[in-house]
């Protein structure tokens, strides 16, 4: 699978990003919306995961665009939990199984990568 | 050993949660003062100034008894009083005046007596010559004319103008007796009439006198003197009906007593009392016996005779009718006060209670508006502190698994445990970081309600981890006991842990160290919804264990109320969505 990793955290997004490529899943990552948004004009991605919280064009926000572009991409949420809105919020949006609070197992959110990607 | 228990019941099928506390020698005896005290006597006063007043509800049920009692019992006594006066005047003036028209009727009774005898005599005089009456037989038969017609003559003479008596009739023997040099000689001789006292006389026995002066045409004159007997004079005053224990008798102005009485001397003697000032006309007064006992003495000058007749009565006995009249009164009054004043404190004791219960509500949403705030607050703060926390948190756990794979995945760097040990350590410190920002989150995220399916054994035991190390520090000692057949719930776990962990707070602070804790989860078929118990069937109970401990009061019971109000809410949640 494919994965997109995006988070306003870049430490965070790359160190991620390379652990699953250790465990040989095909990563890319970007900092920003605008990135990630430039990223999948020249490729596919299966899956997506988003932090909800960005500067300037939130995870939700990107969710829509991307969904847009790739209708059959999946997604999930990840957080370090900002305000009980954005929690409703990405709950209505991604469902309780694709959710996930910071700091991450990299062992559960493999498990719902492949989760969604069942669906 | 005291018992004390709680039940909660979270729903339709109920399902109950009981604790049951025990602990050595605690008994908390009510005495009746105890129970009849109302709730707001011991109420702190919650107010600040310059307001602390109005929440003073000792004062204000003080006020009130005494602003009600004032105004309801003022008229009662006023009227009492008034009363009491009126009708004590009234008897008064009714003794008073009766006393005066019995003396008035004596003194005519007595007047007439002694007029008609001395009418008599002038008749005779005026009828009779002097020849005729200085006849022994004419003047005997004149004598029995007289006893028949007018009773109490006993004798009768005829004296010239040297004083001896020519002429006499009667039983002693007179004749030439010389009574020149006597007073009642010389009065009659001045005023024409003369009536004498009771006196002995040469007789030696109890008598008075009536004697009349005619003078003759030749200008000499003489006299007629007649004695009457005062045993007819006597029957006058003893055949009276005098009340209130009284006595009727005659004295004369020397205040010698003239005819028998009962209680103040003999004839002949002073009489005990003092004479009563001159007066033309019937007279009452009041004055003190000789045994200072309060009497009321009427009296009459009769005129033209040395005679004063005296009626006296015992005060007491005369007021007798009062005296029951105002006993009565008295236990009236007395009736009509307990009552006024036990509805007087029974109706402000209740509209006290009632502001009281009010202001405690009052109170108690002040504070739970109050602690939900605070409790938005600290949500949002722990909110923001996780937020904060978990991204740099992330970034070390990330970088560290990433060392970790590296040297689990990567076969030149696999083989160094020591180094793997201390990676591990680190992601097991960030875990623990972890868990306690997701807690604290958990715990933001719990100001609302979050539905999700709850396992009662496990919620138990995790909330008791929370106060194992205060149970182990006082040496109480907890057992759970989960029936078999309670099943997962769908509720919201947040609000259950808080009710579950104020329940075994709660039972916590009211127990004394070394205790035994029991905590029984049970389900019960009701049907009767959501519904909160307690063995005082009061929510305020929570209130006297926590001052027990020196603690403030106000917490502790909110935060348990605006648990069990969740569990509500919750209620309401689940019948509106099945």
């Amino acid at each position: 699978m494919r994965v997109l990793l995006v988070d306003d955290e870049e430490e965070l997004v790359s160190a991620l990003a390379e652990r699953l490529s250790l465990r040989g899943i095909d990563v890319d990552w970007a900092s920003t919306s605008y990135d990630a948004l430039t990223q999948v004009e020249s490729k596919t991605f299966d899956i997506a995961v988003l932090d909800v919280k960005m500067p300037k064009m939130s995870g939700l926000e990107l969710k829509r665009r991307l969904q847009e572009k790739c209708p059959d991409m999946k997604f999930i949420f990840v957080t370090g939990h900002g305000s009980e809105d954005d929690f409703r919020a990405a709950l209505s949006e991604a469902g309780t199984a694709y959710y996930l609070v910071k700091p991450l197992s990299i062992e559960t959110l493999i498990d719902k990568m492949n989760q969604a990607l069942k669906e | 050993m005291a018992e004390k228990g709680e039940e909660i019941a979270t729903s339709d099928g109920a399902l109950f949660v009981c604790l049951q506390t025990s602990e050595p020698s605690t008994w908390f005896g009510m005495s009746i003062l105890r129970r009849l005290k109302p709730s707001f006597w011991d109420h702190g006063d919650t107010g600040k100034e310059p307001f602390k007043h109005l929440f003073n509800f000792r004062r204000i049920w003080k006020l009130t008894v005494a602003l009600t009692a004032g105004v309801a019992l003022s008229p009662v006594i006023s009227m009492a009083i008034f009363d009491y006066n009126v009708t004590h005047d009234a008897m008064e003036s009714e003794i008073v005046l009766r006393t005066s028209r019995l003396v008035s009727n004596s003194r005519r009774t007595v007047s007439f007596f002694l007029t008609e005898r001395k009418a008599a005599l002038d008749f005779i005089v005026h009828h009779q010559t002097l020849r005729t009456l200085n006849d022994p037989a004419a003047l005997t038969e004149l004598l029995a004319a007289l006893q028949k017609a007018f009773t109490g003559f006993t004798d009768v003479g005829v004296i010239d103008a040297s004083g001896r008596q020519r002429t006499y009739v009667g039983p002693f023997e007179l004749t030439g007796k010389d009574y020149s040099d006597q007073a009642w000689f010389e009065e009659v001789l001045a005023r024409g009439v003369y009536i004498s006292d009771v006196f002995l006389g040469y007789r030696q026995l109890p008598h008075l006198v009536i004697a009349v002066k005619h003078e003759l045409p030749d200008g000499s004159f003489y006299v007629l003197r007649a004695t009457v007997d005062t045993k007819r004079f006597n029957d006058l005053l003893s055949g009276l009906q005098v009340d209130g224990g009284g006595d009727a008798f005659i004295v004369n102005q020397q205040g010698t007593i003239q005819t028998p009485t009962r209680w103040h001397g003999k004839v002949l003697e002073k009489m005990s009392l003092p004479v009563p000032g001159y007066s033309p006309e019937t007279r009452v007064l009041q004055c003190k016996g000789v045994g200072g006992e309060p009497l009321v003495v009427g009296y009459a000058y009769i005129a033209e005779t040395p005679f004063i007749l005296m009626i006296v009565k015992h005060h007491n006995e005369l007021m007798k009718p009062w005296y029951k009249t105002r006993k009565e009164l008295f236990a009236f009054l007395a009736a009509s006060i307990t009552v006024v004043l036990l509805v007087i404190l029974g109706v402000a004791t209740y509209l006290v209670n009632k502001i009281h219960d009010a202001d405690e509500k009052r109170v108690a949403t002040l504070h739970h508006m109050e602690y939900s705030e605070r409790m938005a607050s600290i949500g949002r703060l722990a909110a923001g502190v996780a937020h904060e926390i978990n991204n740099p948190l992330a970034i070390i756990n990330e970088k560290a698994g990433l060392i970790h794979d590296i040297f689990t995945l990567k076969k030149e760097y696999a083989g160094d445990q020591k180094l793997i040990g201390l990676v591990e350590s680190v992601q097991s410190s960030v875990e623990r970081c972890g868990a306690v920002t997701r807690r604290l989150l958990s715990f933001a995220r719990h100001m609302d309600v979050d539905v999700q399916p709850v396992n009662f054994r496990d919620l138990i035991e995790e909330v008791l981890g929370f106060l194992g190390k205060e149970a182990e520090y006082r040496g109480i000692k907890v057992n759970v006991e989960v029936w078999e057949r309670i099943p997962t719930i769908n509720s919201d776990r947040g609000k259950l842990q808080q009710i579950l962990l104020n329940l075994v707070n709660n039972a916590f602070a009211a127990m004394t160290d070394g205790g035994h804790l029991d905590v029984t989860v049970y389900r019960r078929s009701t049907g009767a919804g959501f519904r909160r118990r307690t063995s005082s069937g009061s929510s305020s109970r929570f209130f006297p264990l926590r001052k027990q401990r020196g603690e403030p009061a106000s917490a502790f019971p909110l935060r348990t109320a605006l648990s069990v109000n969740s569990v509500a809410i919750y209620d309401l949640h689940r019948h509106a969505t099945p």
